[in-house]
């Protein structure tokens, strides 16, 4: 009898594996439309994320395939030139627990799309919309408050900072202690 | 069942023949392997059914075993059966050594760098293949992708190298595979005999979309080759018209210019092929799509799903800015 209850329930758990991802490699333009609508709060930091970002699920904060897109685009879209690896250089660092415009992933994705004073540059008209919010997510896991599940691939070269998915900290990073700290 | 056995043979003789075959070879060196893979199959062919029939020989035999005792032969059946063994063993090893110094033979000018009458580096990337002419000449010197020219016989030489991991180069109508391996420059040498077009694949797998990762290699007569060869030197097409005018800003402006290169505008990006002449290659992406202004667009709004993996990003563009874009890069012949 147990064994047959085993073997069900064996079954079952084997039955899982049948559920694949879905991957959509280009989101429907009414749904992309849709994640573009952010509120941001009249001070531009914080505000309410687009409705469909919930009913989605927030595909962008809890899905490997979406942060490492992320991870790329970080890398390809020179992000490195002034946030460095996470630590900032001439850019603000995304390490030391200390976010200018608020550590919501609105506020980063408007500061991506919109560019910020002092030397943020606009990237609006370069990246699509679910790639603005696949770099918003991945810049947010950098300078994580909570440890998450769900983690890019790793890096290819030696890691210079903890991993994206690790548990909380403010770490000091070299730019705490250089002139670049002005910015905070 | 007989039906399904033809239908497999039928199958299996598409390989005997067309653009990619190693048995349809049109180059002196791809011919040289095609003699020795007959060779190859007829003497092991011979060997097989012999040891077959041996085989099938000894078990008929009767058994001569008396039933108590141990069997003791014949002395001169004995000597008889010592002989034919001995002479397996010397026709074994003759055969193996002299298969070898014919293979070594045939493939010792597959990467002879002999009087090449024309140079080549071809680099493999994730998944397209660069190829640069070379010259002693900096100013003769140029950059295409995935489709080679070469002039009909003459001696082609390729140095091989790979940017990001192992592929493999193999025309089978034309020569022997050969590896790109990264850190290294390996050599390749074929002598095309006739005017054609001949398709290569990446032979080791290489990532994702290694399946996608083809060339062309289109042997032309001199003439034609000299004449490609000019209007690959030259600057880029100018754009006609508004609409391509307003499609070459874009490119210039746009993501497109950190990756491509152009030559004849700003953008000079190294990253991915070379565009300056896209529209007088017969496919883009490596092989994926047929070249024309409506698969240039395509591949423009959304370059993952028809080739997942794929280091192109979607660039955002709306309707206007698409055309645009397409009629521009379609006119780039």
């Amino acid at each position: 009898m147990t064994g047959r209850i085993f073997s069900l329930v064996f079954g079952a758990v084997l039955l899982t594996a049948c559920q694949r991802e879905s991957r959509s490699f280009r989101l429907d333009p009414p749904i992309a439309a849709s994640l573009e609508a952010v509120a941001p709060m009249p001070n531009g930091i914080g505000g309410a994320p687009p409705d469909s970002d919930a009913v989605l699920g927030h595909p962008y904060l809890t899905n490997a395939y979406n942060l490492n897109q992320g991870k790329q685009l970080y890398t390809w879209f020179n992000c490195k030139g002034c946030h460095a690896d996470g630590g900032g250089v001439t850019g603000p660092s995304f390490l030391n627990g200390w976010w200018r415009y608020g550590p919501q992933a609105v506020s980063i994705f408007i500061s991506i799309r919109d560019g910020r004073p002092r030397g943020m540059p606009a990237f609006g008209n370069h990246l699509t919309t679910e790639q603005l919010w696949q770099l918003a997510g991945y810049v947010r896991t950098i300078g994580a408050y909570s440890a998450m599940t769900a983690a890019p691939s790793r890096n290819d070269e030696m890691q210079s900072r903890p991993a994206e998915n690790r548990a909380p900290a403010a770490i000091a990073t070299p730019s705490d202690q250089w002139p670049a700290t002005r910015y905070r | 069942m007989a039906r399904h056995a033809l239908s497999l043979i039928a199958l299996l003789c598409c390989g005997c023949a067309g653009w990619q075959s190693a048995l349809d070879t049109h180059a002196v060196q791809g011919t040289r392997l095609a003699h020795l893979i007959w060779l190859f199959v007829g003497v092991c062919a011979v060997v097989w059914v012999t040891v077959t029939v041996v085989l099938l020989l000894a078990l008929r035999k009767k058994n001569d075993c008396p039933d108590d005792g141990p069997h003791t032969p014949a002395e001169a059946s004995e000597r008889r059966m010592a002989r034919i063994v001995r002479a397996a063993a010397i026709a074994t090893a003759g055969i193996i050594t002299s298969l070898t110094i014919v293979s070594f033979y045939a493939t010792r000018e597959l990467t002879s760098a002999a009087v090449a009458a024309l140079d080549l580096r071809v680099r493999g990337y994730q998944w397209w293949w660069e190829v640069t002419y070379l010259d002693a000449r900096p100013d003769q010197v140029f950059i295409t992708a995935n489709e080679i020219h070469v002039p009909v016989g003459r001696s082609i030489h390729l140095r091989l190298a790979a940017a990001d991991v192992i592929h493999s180069f193999w025309v089978p109508s034309l020569t022997g595979k050969q590896d790109l391996i990264p850190g290294r420059e390996n050599t390749l040498t074929f002598t095309p005999q006739e005017v054609g077009i001949y398709r290569g694949q990446c032979a080791e797998f290489c990532g994702l979309q290694h399946a996608h990762m083809s060339l062309l290699v289109v042997v032309d007569s001199a003439a034609d080759f000299e004449h490609w060869r000019r209007g690959q030197l030259a600057p880029a097409a100018t754009p006609r018209g508004p609409e391509q005018e307003t499609g070459k800003r874009l490119f210039e402006n746009k993501a497109c210019a950190s990756c491509h290169n152009i030559q004849g505008s700003t953008a000079s990006g190294t990253i991915g092929p070379d565009l300056t002449h896209l529209a007088s290659r017969h496919y883009i992406a490596a092989g994926s799509l047929a070249t024309n202004r409506g698969s240039i667009a395509a591949w423009l709004a959304d370059p993952q799903t028809i080739k997942p993996g794929n280091n192109m990003p979607r660039v955002r563009l709306n309707a206007g800015e698409l055309n645009a874009l397409s009629a521009y890069l379609a006119a780039l012949r």
